[in-house]
């Protein structure tokens, strides 16, 4: 009989993965023909690869699925996080062929499509038991043949990573847009009818912003009009709105110097929220500093403690920064929300102004849908100022 | 919130005796929380009729009654004992009836005890299909459509109402699906309801519209006092909806979900844990999903834990019954902590960075008269699970440690069935789910049949089979080397063999060679694999729970410790004659080594046992049990010597090639083993020792039985060595049947000497 892959020619379009503790691995290129250099972190949810691939905080990065099948439902038109692509590269373990009612692409031609990288037959546990150990590192994804490990290795120790960087700037739109195209989905997933009138207007910074925010914006009956990453505080308020809400986003928060100017700009004088880079933000606009995690929080299991009430709830999480908890002033901020396997901060409120924050991801995709009440949480904040 | 004062002697109920779809699952969970309970100071006090169980040895229990499990006993030992509380959800349907039972009595209330974990009105509500129905419907859930019936009468009044045939009839308060089935006409419905209605305690029958064919998903959920709820792990059935999920091969973690379908599922299962009240502890929700539009309904919630929570709690390293254990008595999930990694907290929801499977083991050659059909009614009688880093790695892996003589997904020689039948018998084998239908995949596959008409014929996902065409087409690759020599030059390729998971003895049959020499060439290249650990969260974490797999790449997380080792070999799945006393057996041998100062190695293959629950022995290999297998722990871990006579037939058959290959086999010897179990050598024992025995021979040949018969006279008892409990032993009156039977007894033994006596009929 007929082979149906051919394995062979698989095996042979060798590629490889350099890091910068001198460490090669080796597999083989299912992606675009792009050698690339990128920071590698290690993701370990089980599902939602197309979210994470489509997800701008990951400009930058290389992803490791520590699950090791992946593309078995493909890519369809409806679960994007964004316009594009912005991860510098995938890693996996092993690559599938879609099976789903709803699949429109293979993985494989999707990232072909989107120029990304990707390498499998990684023994993606033990790069990630590295990672665990030493921290994200630096790496290089050769899948050419052009580059040598020994010139890789040397380029990804040269490269100056994403500390300090101002990452958003590469993400953010370049104009201001309204968010109001969801209907073909609402009314894919059954929504439409259920959609209440927009009663709020919010403009949201996009520092990366992930569109199951918006979404959930949406059917909050929130009005969103999305803003670039730079745009003043002036202007913001020149639009009137209700609420303004800070975004996720890729990268080193002390690096977007202006966006915490215009978050200090903006306390006080509207109600605020902010998820992942957007908390960042706020903490510091608050006083506060930022410092990053060994090796960040990358899944859909983080269980996040809220202090007030006790409850807790399995979080979606994808940060490399974090709010040092002793930095913030505790006469202006509260520490709301911790995570229960590392006690690091998880969420911050202003004990004076309306605003609030969570490191975690409560929009979900990927993820647990548990915090998603904190976008009701925002409409409630807005009605008390 | 810590634990509770207010109450100080807990009851718990065991399962009783081994029955299909009931098996030593409750042993282990029931074990545990008996640990669990006295680890934080209650006294516990245990009743169970089933004696061959861990949990009835006396420390595990402050009191334990070996007695029938009926109210009447259970009221008694209420008036000796006195307990305060009954923990209903740990002992299986049994347990749970049981329970019921006492309740609607009066004699809970009468004797003040209070039931923990779930409440005698949750119980009834999850296990009672119209208040069920009835629940999911109010928090906007699917059911499938049907209609709950009394009688006869009722239930023919349905059909048409329902949409016609076929139809699927539910027994209520039945274990295994226990008198249901799937209607296809009038004739069928009037015998399956009339039986349902007979086998229900409470003479209830639900008939449902049929989603035959529909992707079947599990979700094992935990819930605390505090409304803190966490799924633990997702199933998907390989073997689509209409065949019982104990009959199915199950893979964790789901495979063909997205993450939005997933989060639509997952929102469902804690919608109904909520809903249905469950207050603490562990429970499944099993849900369908229609492939072609994503239409998804919820089938059932068992408020207890199950079968499906023993193999989540061994595939995911998070151990339900325990936590379900404290959480009953008032803890909640983020006080307790996570045993694997200590300093993350148990309100976390385990990920893992593997495929597990778990394939039902069945018996149909002991009833030659039952047909090999399955359907809604459970007929396995045990059950193998591996872990694999892929799906192709995990199956194969699984296949073979099912102890039916494969050594995997085909490319053993024993597919002749598959692969000599006609195009129109092999899409009939296909069609009908029976235990040998992954096999007859395969041979679809060899004959190039599409994964679509494949797919038509057994409803099973595109994902599996494109898995399982890949598998079958490799076959061809692994031949195409040519032979072993030329495989070793192409180290890439054989590299590749292992991780589809193929075994040594796969490989020697596609290159036409022996086993050994496989093993040796992959000594000689450094082919081994590797051992990772299961440990609840990808490697995000240090893990301090020694529970391995094998798997093939870089990295070897099993690294020997300085003490003296000894390899214990458990019993693999269960079967009839071999049910939980082997792993009694196991677990003590290994208590008994830890005392002794040595470390102890379990290797198992069943996650219903207590010998592969993580604490049981110093290390813990949940592997095959295969020569190939255990070749190699025993190497990794440098023991001093292995047991094999606690685990049954299983090891006891791998004793000589293991001491063969350089294994110290520790206790009876080998040879000792051999002249027992062999019917010829122990003829000879006998003979020398002067014992009588009735006129006999040995035959390997149909011919040789004759011969020997036609000597000693009919009839004649035949027996195969190396089996168990009498499988294809028969009285024989002619030589007609001595031929046929003859076949068969050949094919259990494989090739080792069967044992013809004469027959003493009316004998004492």
């Amino acid at each position: 009989m007929t082979s149906r892959r051919d394995w062979k020619a698989q095996r042979s379009k060798t590629a490889f993965l350099a890091l910068e503790d001198g460490t090669v691995m080796r597999g083989y290129s299912i992606g675009a023909p792009i050698d690339r250099i990128g920071e590698v972190v290690f993701n370990t949810g089980l599902t939602g690869y197309q979210e994470i691939l489509s997800d701008p905080s990951y400009c930058g990065q290389f992803i490791t699925m520590t699950y090791p099948e992946i593309g078995n439902t493909g890519i369809n038109a409806v679960d994007h996080e964004s316009r594009g692509v912005f991860v510098n590269g995938f890693i996996i373990h092993s690559l599938n062929e879609p099976e789903n009612w709803r699949s429109d692409e293979s993985l494989a031609a999707f990232l072909k499509r989107h120029d990304i990288p990707a390498i499998a037959g990684i023994d993606t546990r033990a790069l990630t038991s590295r990672i665990r150990s030493k921290g994200s590192l630096k790496g290089y994804l050769g899948v050419t043949g052009a580059v040598t490990e020994a010139d890789a290795l040397e380029q990804c120790t040269a490269w100056a990573g994403l500390d300090g960087q101002d990452y958003a700037c590469k993400v953010t739109c370049d104009k201001m847009f309204r968010w109001d195209d969801i209907s073909d989905e609402a009314s894919y997933w059954g929504l439409a009818d259920t959609l209440p009138p927009t009663d709020l207007r919010i403009v949201a910074y996009d520092f990366g912003i992930k569109w199951n925010i918006l979404r959930n914006m949406r059917i909050c009956g929130m009005d969103v009009t999305v803003v670039p990453a730079t745009t003043p505080a002036d202007a913001v308020l020149a639009e009137k709105p209700d609420g303004v809400f800070f975004s996720n986003g890729p990268a080193d928060p002390a690096a977007v110097t202006y966006a915490v100017d215009n978050a200090r700009a903006l306390i006080g004088k509207v109600p605020i929220m902010g998820i992942c880079l957007g908390h960042q933000l706020l903490g510091l606009a608050a006083g506060g500093d930022t410092f990053r995690l060994k090796f960040g929080h990358h899944g859909c299991n983080h269980p996040v403690k809220e202090l007030e009430t006790g409850t807790i709830e399995i979080t979606s999480q994808n940060h490399n920064f974090a709010v040092d908890p002793d930095s913030v002033d505790k006469s202006t901020i509260d520490v709301t929300h911790i995570n229960l396997n590392d006690q690091t901060v998880e969420g911050i409120r202003h004990r004076q102004e309306p605003m609030f924050a969570v490191q975690y991801h409560p929009e979900a995709g990927p993820g647990p849908h548990d915090p998603q009440g904190l976008f009701t949480r925002f409409r409630d904040l807005i009605s008390q100022a | 919130m810590p634990k509770r004062n207010d109450i100080h002697k807990i009851m718990l109920i065991g399962s009783g005796p081994i029955v299909i779809g009931q098996a030593c699952e409750f042993d282990y969970s029931g074990t545990q929380a008996c640990k669990a309970l006295r680890e934080e100071g209650y006294e516990v006090v245990l009743v169970n009729s089933n004696p061959a169980t861990i949990m009835t040895d006396p420390e595990f229990a402050d009191q334990t009654y070996i007695e029938p499990l009926t109210i009447d006993i259970i009221e008694e030992i209420f008036r000796c004992e006195r307990p305060d509380a009954l923990l209903p959800t740990l002992g299986g349907q049994t347990a749970l009836n049981l329970t019921m039972e006492l309740h609607g009595a009066g004699i809970l209330e009468r004797h003040g005890v209070e039931l923990i974990g779930a409440r005698a009105d949750v119980i009834e509500k999850a296990e009672d299909r119209s208040l069920f129905k009835a629940a999911m419907t109010k928090i906007g859930l699917e059911v499938p459509r049907s209609v709950s019936v009394h009688t006869m009468a009722e239930a023919l009044a349905t059909v048409d109402d329902l949409g016609g045939f076929p139809l699927v009839i539910r027994p209520g308060f039945t274990l295994g699906g226990t008198g249901g089935g799937i209607a296809f006409n009038a004739d069928q419905f009037h015998d399956i309801v009339d039986t349902g209605l007979r086998c229900s305690p409470i003479s209830e029958v639900l008939i449902e519209e049929c989603i035959n064919g529909w992707k079947e998903f599990e979700l094992e959920v935990i819930r605390d006092r505090k409304d803190n709820c966490i799924v633990i792990c997702s199933i998907e059935n390989l073997d689509p909806m209409g065949v019982h999920t104990g009959d199915s091969i199950t893979v964790a973690p789901a495979q063909t979900l997205t993450d939005r379908e997933y989060q639509i599922m997952r929102d469902a299962a804690l919608l109904v844990m909520r809903e249905i009240g469950v207050e603490t502890g562990g429970s499944n929700v099993q849900f369908a999903i229609d492939p072609t539009c994503g239409r998804m309904v919820v089938i059932e919630m068992n408020p207890r834990v199950s079968r499906s929570s023993a193999l989540a709690s061994k595939a995911t390293g998070f151990p339900i019954a325990k936590i379900a254990a404290k959480l009953a008595v008032g803890y909640t999930l983020d006080e307790l902590p996570n045993d694997i990694t200590r300093v993350t907290p148990a309100s976390f929801e385990p990920t893992i960075d593997y495929v597990v499977t778990k394939v039902p083991r069945f018996t149909f050659e002991k009833f030659p008269l039952s047909e090999d059909l399955l359907g809604t009614q459970m007929k396995s009688v045990g059950e193998t699970m591996s872990i694999g880093k892929t799906f192709k790695q995990s199956l194969q892996k699984a296949l073979r440690s099912l102890e039916i003589g494969r050594s995997g997904f085909g490319a053993d020689g024993r597919d002749q069935r598959f692969e000599s039948a006609d195009d129109d018998a092999l899409a009939a084998l296909l069609e009908l789910p029976n235990s040998m239908r992954l096999f007859a995949v395969r041979a679809a596959f060899r004959r190039d049949w599409s994964t679509e008409r494949v797919h038509e014929l057994t409803g099973i996902d595109g994902w599996f089979l494109n898995h399982l065409a890949d598998l079958a087409a490799y076959e061809d690759e692994i031949s195409g080397a040519g032979s072993l020599a030329a495989l070793r030059e192409d180290v890439a390729l054989f590299r590749q063999c292992k991780e589809f998971g193929y075994s040594d003895r796969q490989i020697a049959f596609l290159l036409d060679d022996t086993e050994d020499h496989v093993r040796a060439a992959r000594d000689a290249l450094g082919i081994h694999p590797v051992y990772s650990l299961v440990d609840t969260c990808a490697a995000e974490f240090v893990a301090h729970t020694p529970y391995y797999y094998s798997t093939y790449g870089d990295f070897n997380e099993s690294v020997p410790g300085p003490r003296k080792k000894v390899m214990i070999l458990g019993g693999g799945p269960n079967r009839i004659g071999q049910g939980i006393e082997f792993d009694y057996c196991c677990v003590h041998a290994s208590y008994a080594l830890r005392e002794l100062g040595y470390e102890s190695i379990m290797v198992n293959s069943n996650p219903e046992t207590v010998s592969t629950d993580y604490d049981t022995s110093d290390k813990l290999y949940f592997e095959p049990l295969t020569l190939e297998d255990v070749l190699h722990i025993y190497r990794n871990e440098k023991c001093s010597g292995a047991i094999v006579q606690f685990g049954g037939q299983t090891p006891l058959n791998l004793a000589t090639a293991l001491e063969a290959n350089g294994v110290q086999i520790l206790g009876t010897p080998p040879c000792s083993i051999e002249a027992v179990e062999d019917r010829k050598y122990f003829q000879e024992l006998v003979d020398k020792l002067g014992i009588r025995q009735t006129p006999n021979g040995t035959a390997v040949t149909v011919d040789e039985a004759v011969a020997v018969a036609d000597r000693i006279g009919y009839p004649v008892l035949v027996r195969p060595s190396f089996v168990l409990g009498g499988r294809a032993m028969v009285i024989v009156y002619e030589e007609v049947y001595l031929r046929k039977y003859m076949v068969e007894a050949a094919a259990a033994a494989e090739n080792r000497a069967v044992l013809i006596d004469h027959y003493l009929e009316n004998a004492v």
